[in-house]
């Protein structure tokens, strides 16, 4: 099938696309802070609880250094962190664009066919077992677990907190899976070029950016999807393989069209219909890749005329007059990027993430309408949420369940510092059901609460405080307070509020009865904290 | 407030039993095993009286162990043959779902989710466990997180393995995490901290990770045999187990697929001496129990260029349990000429998979309807 495509667009690709400007982010952002009945303290924990990893000493010490304001300032307009980038100078995969990422990391039956040898002969497969064996490093999964490593050393010591938590919230929101075959090879670069780059820009451009990444156009099949009717120059069709089989049908494919709508841009329930999703399908007939291999620019976006559909199309209130070629797309963006369905869709969402699982309407509408007002400047939309009073009312204190990479962020970040990610910290992710980029469905994993927590999550959560705390998670440093800390100030510390009184009755319980087994081990710190960071109180921020 | 486990504790010193608020507890069990990658149909159960078998397989035809004029069964999986011949392993053939995705993920999906076509929010297995008692029983996962099969609204739960499932820091630990949960303010967190404890407690107190095989059964030493025993623990001390669910991988034979030895001759070593144990172990608890193999689809009727196979279609399924009508091979079996099949390169489904799961699920009594939406099963007969 690749090879069919290979050829076929050979002879129908036109000129590489001029990449989107992104706009510069403004120099500096004045946020004023409404009142509210928290504390100062209070103030700092929920900042760094919703807009940060959870918080750190280290992180604490800046806001009381420099002011809370200025340090949301400093959130929505960061500068270098040349610290982080030295840490993370020491990946080799990190900065391999998808061409690079294939052909360096292949998979061994691949690397052994480039050598000549059959892959599926006896010799071929010993081949290929001493390979996996002596050169791990060199292996496809080597991408996955350098990005996966690299995603947790930011989070946990990033200074751009907040830019770490934005791009896992539109990594999420334009969710792809490195488990859907080439994504793997793809999705470094994506959240590298079509994320990262743009949580601070408009939405037009992230949406654009995510809707012309190999990884999308493969992920959700758009990079298939042509006309009805398009055919292969016959000369082509002689050069499929027997084992290729006769040339499948060809059309348009749906799949990325319909999540454009309903989850990207307008959501379910803005009205649209399945002839919508099909025009749209129509419109971005042709947005493919390139797929010649010994091209420099293998794998990028390309727009393929002969394979777009250049009639008229009517989608969700657009006209789009025949014969506008790629504009047809561009101009779908567009109208959907603006359309009041798409404010209310992402305004929603981003409330969800920041403020509470029920948004109050009336934020929710506010934001919305500050995401129109400035033609979908993320940085004003999320402004909007942190000047509001709602985000710093205290009835939406401590109220949101943590995600598993909030859970394991948040208590290495409350017990000390990330010097390496080791297998274990990775591996306790997948246990908790949150894998890092292998989310099969392009929902993207859900923002209620209630999704992370059953039976078996609790005791892996339980059992990973415990093992942090203990100093049993290699690569994490761990600094605890003096061992003769009473429990309520450890509570404080280690929740970021006081616990409850029945919460520090219980600890003390607990110590009670270690004592009398042996009196010599004294109030026993890491014990405390451990109990603490499985306790349910922690399990929200 | 005294908790479940001090009480448990302290009636334990006094010899008594253990009084328990149970829940009615399920008398039948219906075990799914899924295997990963795509299982070659056409190895696992050869149809060697096709006539086309031969030219399209070399390196990886499979002469089978006979089970009736068309069929046969991988030598490798020669420990199943007594259960055939005592009726109480069925073979499905040229089964899978209409809809088929080529791809693991989304054909897995689909699959495990009961809808082909689309990905739904909850798994078959949840849909069908809705009206089921609440116990951190009813409902369990033996691997490392919930199948898509088990996820949604219905509580259900995963562990890798019973000796594993257990908080760190002895019991003290666990009396302390229960108590702290029992006070949670977020009722998600008390319900799912109740039936964490309740499960641990219940486990630990009936000894269950150290229950030894019964009957005589002989485990092999694999991945697959341990969760499956694991599940015969559960069954036999009868704590209300209605659904479980644990699945085997490395069925992805695009390269040196192998015939009747090889790499997939392993994997369905594996998968038969699992399941003869299973059967051995539970003894006349087989009556109450059906076990139901399944995997995202078949692979291409003709071997590929590395001598293996690719990504196809139907599949072949396993039924085993004291009920089934088995020692027989279930099919509408499309042929393999180049006219018959999918695609013109896939073994065509002419069994829908969802009227399998549908006669799985009634087999150990549970309710069927609203589990596969706009489906209208055929009646297979499975049981007879």
């Amino acid at each position: 099938m690749i090879r069919l495509w290979l050829v076929a667009f050979a002879s129908c690709a036109s000129a590489p696309a001029v990449p989107v400007p992104v706009r510069p982010t403004p120099l500096s952002v004045q946020v004023s802070l409404p009142a509210t009945g928290l504390s100062e303290a209070e103030r700092t924990t929920h900042a760094l609880n919703r807009l940060a990893f959870g918080p750190s000493g280290g992180d604490r010490q800046r806001i009381a250094a420099m002011g809370l304001e200025a340090w949301l300032s400093e959130q929505l307009t960061p500068g270098v962190d040349p610290a982080m980038d030295e840490r993370l100078s020491g990946f080799k995969t990190l900065d391999l664009s998808v061409a690079e990422a294939l052909r360096e990391f292949p998979r061994p039956d691949q690397r052994l066919k480039a050598m000549g040898v059959d892959p599926g002969s006896p010799a071929g497969q010993e081949a290929a077992r001493r390979l996996v064996k002596e050169s791990p490093e060199e292996l496809p999964r080597q991408l996955l677990i350098e990005l996966t490593q690299a995603k947790l050393l930011r989070a946990a010591t990033s200074k751009r907190q907040l830019e770490e938590v934005l791009v896992d919230f539109w990594f999420n929101h334009f969710n792809v899976s490195a488990e859907k075959n080439r994504v793997r090879w793809m999705v470094n670069a994506y959240e590298r070029e079509a994320i990262r780059p743009h949580v601070f820009g408009r939405f037009r451009e992230l949406l654009g950016a995510t809707a012309k990444h190999p990884a999308m156009l493969w992920y959700l099949d758009n990079w298939m999807s042509v006309r009805d009717g398009f055919e292969l120059p016959p000369a082509f069709r002689k050069s499929l393989g027997d084992d290729a089989g006769p040339p499948r049908a060809l059309g348009l494919n749906e799949n990325y069209a319909r999540e454009l709508l309903e989850l990207h841009t307008v959501g379910v329930n803005a009205g649209y219909t399945q002839a919508d999703v099909r025009e749209a399908a129509r419109a971005l007939t042709g947005w493919g890749l390139e797929l010649r291999q010994r091209q420099r620019d293998f794998a990028r976006f390309e727009f393929h005329r002969l394979a777009h559909d250049d009639g008229p199309k009517r989608v969700f209130g657009l006209e789009l007059p025949a014969g506008l070629g790629q504009d047809d797309g561009e101009r779908l963006l567009d109208h959907l990027a603006r359309h009041p369905a798409t404010a209310r869709h992402l305004a929603t969402k981003l409330c969800q993430r920041l403020v509470s699982e029920q948004p109050p309407p009336a934020l929710v509408d506010r934001v919305a309408a500050t995401f129109l007002r400035t033609d979908g400047d993320l940085t004003a939309t999320y402004l909007a949420v942190i000047e509001s009073p709602e985000f710093w009312s205290p009835a939406n204190v401590g109220t949101l369940t943590r995600t598993p990479l909030e859970f394991v962020v948040g208590a290495v970040r409350t017990v000390g510092t990330l010097d390496e990610v080791q297998r274990p910290l990775a591996a306790v992710l997948d246990q908790l059901g949150q894998p890092l980029y292998r989310c099969p469905p392009p929902t993207g994993y859900p923002e209620h609460g209630a999704h992370w927590i059953s039976a078996g999550a609790l005791v892996s959560r339980i059992n990973f405080g415990l093992r942090l705390a203990t100093g049993r998670i290699p690569g994490v440093e761990v600094a605890l307070p003096p061992k003769d800390t009473p429990v309520d100030v450890l509570a404080r510390d280690v929740l970021g509020r006081p616990a409850s009184a029945s919460t520090i009755a219980t600890v003390e319980r607990a110590l009670r009865q270690d004592d009398d087994v042996d009196e010599r081990r004294g109030p026993q710190v890491a014990k405390v904290v451990g109990l603490l960071l499985g306790s349910p109180e922690f399990q929200k921020q | 407030m005294i908790s479940r486990r001090r009480l448990l504790q302290s009636l334990a010193v006094f010899g008594a039993a253990p009084v328990f608020a149970e829940p009615p507890r399920a008398k039948k069990t219906l075990v799914v095993v899924f295997l990963r990658g795509g299982v070659d149909g056409l190895a696992m159960a050869p149809p060697m009286g096709d006539r086309d078998y031969a030219a399209l397989r070399t390196t990886t035809r499979v002469k089978g162990l006979r089970l009736d004029d068309t069929f046969g069964l991988h030598p490798a999986m020669a420990a199943l043959l007594p259960l055939y011949a005592s009726k109480q392993l069925a073979v499905v053939h040229a089964t899978g779902l209409p809809v088929s995705p080529r791809s693991h993920f989304e054909a897995q999906d689909f699959l495990e989710s009961g809808t082909p076509g689309r990905r739904a929010a909850e798994g078959w297995l949840n849909r069908a466990g809705r009206d089921l008692p609440k116990s951190a029983f009813s409902m369990v996962a033996v691997q490392n997180t919930l199948p898509v099969s088990l996820a949604g609204d219905s509580s259900a739960l995963a562990f890798p393995s019973l000796r594993d499932f257990r908080v760190l820091g002895g019991d003290a630990a666990a009396t302390t995490f229960e108590a702290l949960y029992e006070s949670a303010v977020d009722e998600a967190l008390r319900t799912s901290g109740h039936e964490a404890f309740d499960f641990l407690e219940r486990a630990k107190h009936e000894g269950l990770a150290d229950r030894p095989a019964q009957h005589g059964a002989q485990w092999p030493k694999t991945a697959l045999a341990r969760r499956l025993q694991d599940i015969t623990r559960l069954i036999h001390a009868d704590v209300g187990l209605s659904i479980a669910a644990t699945e085997a991988g490395g069925f992805d034979t695009h390269l040196g697929q192998g015939a009747e030895t090889g790499q997939l001759a392993n994997r369905l070593k594996e998968v038969a001496d699992a399941l003869a144990a299973f059967a051995q172990d539970l003894g006349p608890r087989l009556a109450d129990v059906t076990l139901l193999t399944m995997t995202e689809f078949g692979r291409t009727a003709k071997e590929n260029g590395t001598r293996g196979t690719d990504h196809g279609t139907a599949s072949a399924s396993l039924v085993l349990g004291g009920g089934v009508a088995g020692g027989r091979v279930l099919t509408r079996w499309p042929g393999l000429a180049a006219s018959a099949l999918r695609d013109g390169r896939d073994l065509e489904p002419t069994t829908d998979l969802r009227a399998v799961m549908s006669e799985c699920l009634d087999s150990v009594g549970i309710r069927t309807r609203d589990v596969f939406p706009d489906f209208a099963p055929v009646k297979l007969g499975l049981f007879g």
